[in-house]
């Protein structure tokens, strides 16, 4: 059982305009098995609050807790982070050369295990989950992402947090540019962890779409850097319907 | 071609590849000759102009080559045993463009080798395999020494002048040598200037490897001479595992027969300042070059590589990969490879690839491939180079996988030299050279 829980985050961005804040008391708890929707206009704020408790060094943290099961996420480095049980599942991965998808996925799970896998279970279970995805085995002698289309590179990362089994995994607009095949087969990924390992889940999305295949058992309207409503998937329902204007006229 | 990139396509002309081509990568720019007065009026954008104008690097019968002269005349260079009729390069040379003069400048003396009684200024411990002569010596003239081997710069003349017996070895007619022959050449003090002459031969239908391992400190200026005999087989590993403060400024000239073959590798980890000008001479029909390097250049640390494959005969072969990596403030690298295929060398197949992997800021990687063909009936010909950078969103990315700094970039460096490694045919150099590599990386990091 783990539990995340943000207090008053607050996060700046260096600008050419100067310093800017960007999450302004970020307040939000997830627990093992739940799944939290963050939803929330373009600009709003989303991706920041993603990326600070990933540890990115563009954000600065002005003020506020993060802490994974009562440890303080915000004094780990960012390899630290994922090894405490943190996962980010990144909107736009990049391109790694030279590392194959192979060699990338054994280094991580034994940084993460903190012991190389077993090497018989380990292929199996590898080739095992890219079949699930749907993925070509020729994808594990790739270079990280490199020459991957968009959906490859979502699957990709999903691949990893079925692999990586961390108990806390952040999704970051997976669900942007995805067909609806890639989109069924990313969020069927995204359930197998869920039932398999139990982990909870912050699922950042523009669109309700995703929200068919994965069932959110909270919903969280984003605003301005800051939760400005919250309730359960109805929630979801009603933003489909009228959209986020309601919620920016008050913002602005 | 057996090495695959770590960036972008490899077809000649291709806009991405070539994009870096000639480029520079790094940082702020930094200046290639460190403090020289004849440099001034050639400021950081006029080298950029002229790198970008080489990009293209090819030159086609009836057209001057990229409009550099010294280019269209690279067979024409001056070769002689005289060190009078070569003069001390200066940053107008394109030959020494890239080169810290000042930095090396001790090199450009006429100085012999400061051996003291009972005190060699670089000693030399030489192995010969079984089924090999005894090493012996050849003097200035002494075939055949010279005949692959003409002095093209200063300190191969001086190098050459200075050494009255040159080191020979040799694979005799017939033999295949399982073992390799070994070079261990230690310099014995940064400040002693020390000049070496060295012929590698393979007589008709031999085989054989032979390693030069450099290690401690000198001024050193060295020739490495390699005879190709008909239908045999070479090997040649030069290791540049110099202490910090080495200067090393090396000849490798090599002469193919018919139906010979030389793989020739490079690898550079040490020293203050190192250039190695390796030629490649094709002088009979059905021959096949292939030249690797790989170097790791790290804080205050200048590198230089360059080659030059000469198709003087029909049906011939060369592929050329050259890999480095830059880590730390002041890194530098160049890489320069030029390839002429002359108008009797049809049915020539030619290919050559630089790429560099930049992992910090500051270090800065120059790249520069040239091709001249004076014919058209050529199997192919091409070339690639470009330079990557090892960025902070890489970084994050494996990071945030749970893999450490130091993890990640050791991931990432092994990747880009695993294939290069795998070509070195003798396991333990291919060990050494992995943790030698870790050993870079770590240092830097700290």
């Amino acid at each position: 059982m783990s539990i995340l829980e943000i207090r008053d985050l607050h996060a700046t961005v260096e600008t050419p305009e100067g310093t800017k804040e960007i999450l302004k008391g970020v307040d939000l708890t997830i627990r093992s098995g739940e799944t939290h929707a963050i939803m929330g206009p373009n600009g709003s704020g989303k991706s920041t609050l993603a990326y600070s408790i990933a540890g990115h060094p563009k954000y600065e943290i002005t003020s506020g807790t993060v802490t994974l099961d009562g440890e303080d996420v915000l004094a780990m480095s960012v390899d630290e982070r994922a090894r405490a049980g943190l996962f980010l599942a990144m909107q736009y991965p990049v391109e790694v050369p030279g590392v194959t998808v192979s060699n990338f996925l054994r280094t991580a799970k034994t940084a993460i295990d903190g012991e190389a896998p077993a090497l018989r279970t380990w292929v199996k279970d590898v080739r095992g989950a890219m079949d699930n995805l749907k993925m070509d085995p020729v994808f594990a002698e790739r270079n990280v992402n490199e020459g991957f289309s968009g959906g490859e590179k979502k699957r990709h990362e999903i691949l990893q947090m079925e692999l990586l089994k961390p108990s806390m995994a952040i999704l970051d607009e997976t669900d942007s540019g995805l067909d609806v095949d890639a989109l069924r087969v990313v969020s069927e990924g995204v359930n197998r962890a869920k039932d398999t390992t139990d982990v909870g889940v912050m699922l950042i999305t523009h669109y309700t779409r995703i929200l068919n295949y994965i069932k959110p058992d909270f919903v969280h309207v984003f605003v301005n850097g800051q939760v400005a409503e919250q309730g359960g998937p109805e929630l979801a329902e009603r933003l489909e319907a009228e959209g986020y204007e309601r919620f920016l006229t008050g913002a602005k | 071609m057996t090495t695959t990139d770590v960036k972008g396509p490899e077809s000649t002309g291709d806009e991405q590849a070539n994009e870096a081509v000639g480029g520079a990568a790094g940082a702020a720019p930094v200046a290639a000759q460190d403090v020289l007065v004849e440099d001034e009026d050639r400021g950081e954008a006029g080298r950029a102009v002229r790198a970008e104008l080489e990009d293209e690097g090819i030159a086609l019968p009836g057209s001057p080559a990229s409009g550099e002269d010294s280019h269209a005349t690279r067979a024409n260079r001056v070769r002689s045993f005289e060190v009078a009729d070569f003069s001390r390069p200066t940053s107008k040379d394109e030959e020494w463009r890239f080169t810290p003069l000042r930095v090396l400048s001790p090199l450009f003396e006429d100085l012999p080798t400061e051996d003291l009684e009972g005190d060699p200024a670089v000693d030399y411990q030489i192995s010969v395999p079984e089924g090999a002569p005894e090493a012996s010596t050849l003097a200035p003239g002494q075939s055949p020494r010279g005949t692959a081997l003409v002095p093209e710069d200063i300190v191969s003349a001086v190098a050459s002048a200075r050494t009255e017996q040159a080191l020979h070895l040799r694979a005799p007619r017939g033999a295949e040598l399982a073992d390799p022959f070994r070079v261990a050449i230690t310099g014995r003090g940064a400040e002693r200037r020390g000049n070496a002459h060295v012929v590698l031969e393979t007589e008709e239908s031999s085989v054989a490897t032979f390693v030069l391992d450099h290690t401690g400190s000198a001024r050193f200026a060295e020739n490495v001479e390699m005879i190709v005999g008909d239908n045999s087989q070479m090997t040649v590993i030069s290791l540049q595992n110099w202490e910090d403060d080495a200067l090393h400024i090396s000849a490798h000239h090599s002469r193919l027969g018919r139906d010979a073959r030389l793989k020739h590798i490079v690898v550079t980890l040490g020293g203050r300042a190192v250039r190695i000008n390796a030629i490649g001479e094709f002088s009979a029909p059905g021959s096949e070059l292939e030249k690797l390097g790989l170097y790791f250049s790290d804080e205050g640390q200048f590198l230089e590589h360059r080659i030059f494959v000469d198709h003087a005969a029909p049906k011939c072969t060369s592929n050329s990969a050259y890999k480095g990596a830059l880590q730390g403030k002041g890194a530098r690298s160049v890489w320069v490879g030029d390839v002429l295929i002359r108008k009797e060398a049809e049915g020539t197949s030619t290919y050559e690839l630089n790429r560099n992997l930049v992992l910090t800021e500051g270090a800065r990687a120059d790249s520069v491939p040239n091709l001249e063909i004076e014919t058209g009936e050529i199997e192919g010909a091409g070339h690639a180079a470009a330079t990557g950078r090892f960025d902070d969103e890489q970084l994050f990315y494996l990071r945030a996988r749970g893999i450490p700094e130091l993890e990640a970039r050791r991931l990432v460096v092994r990747g880009f030299f695993a294939e290069l490694i795998q070509q070195i045919d003798v396991p333990e150099i291919r060990e050494a050279l992995t943790d030698s590599i870790e050993a870079e990386l770590q240092r830097s990091m700290n």
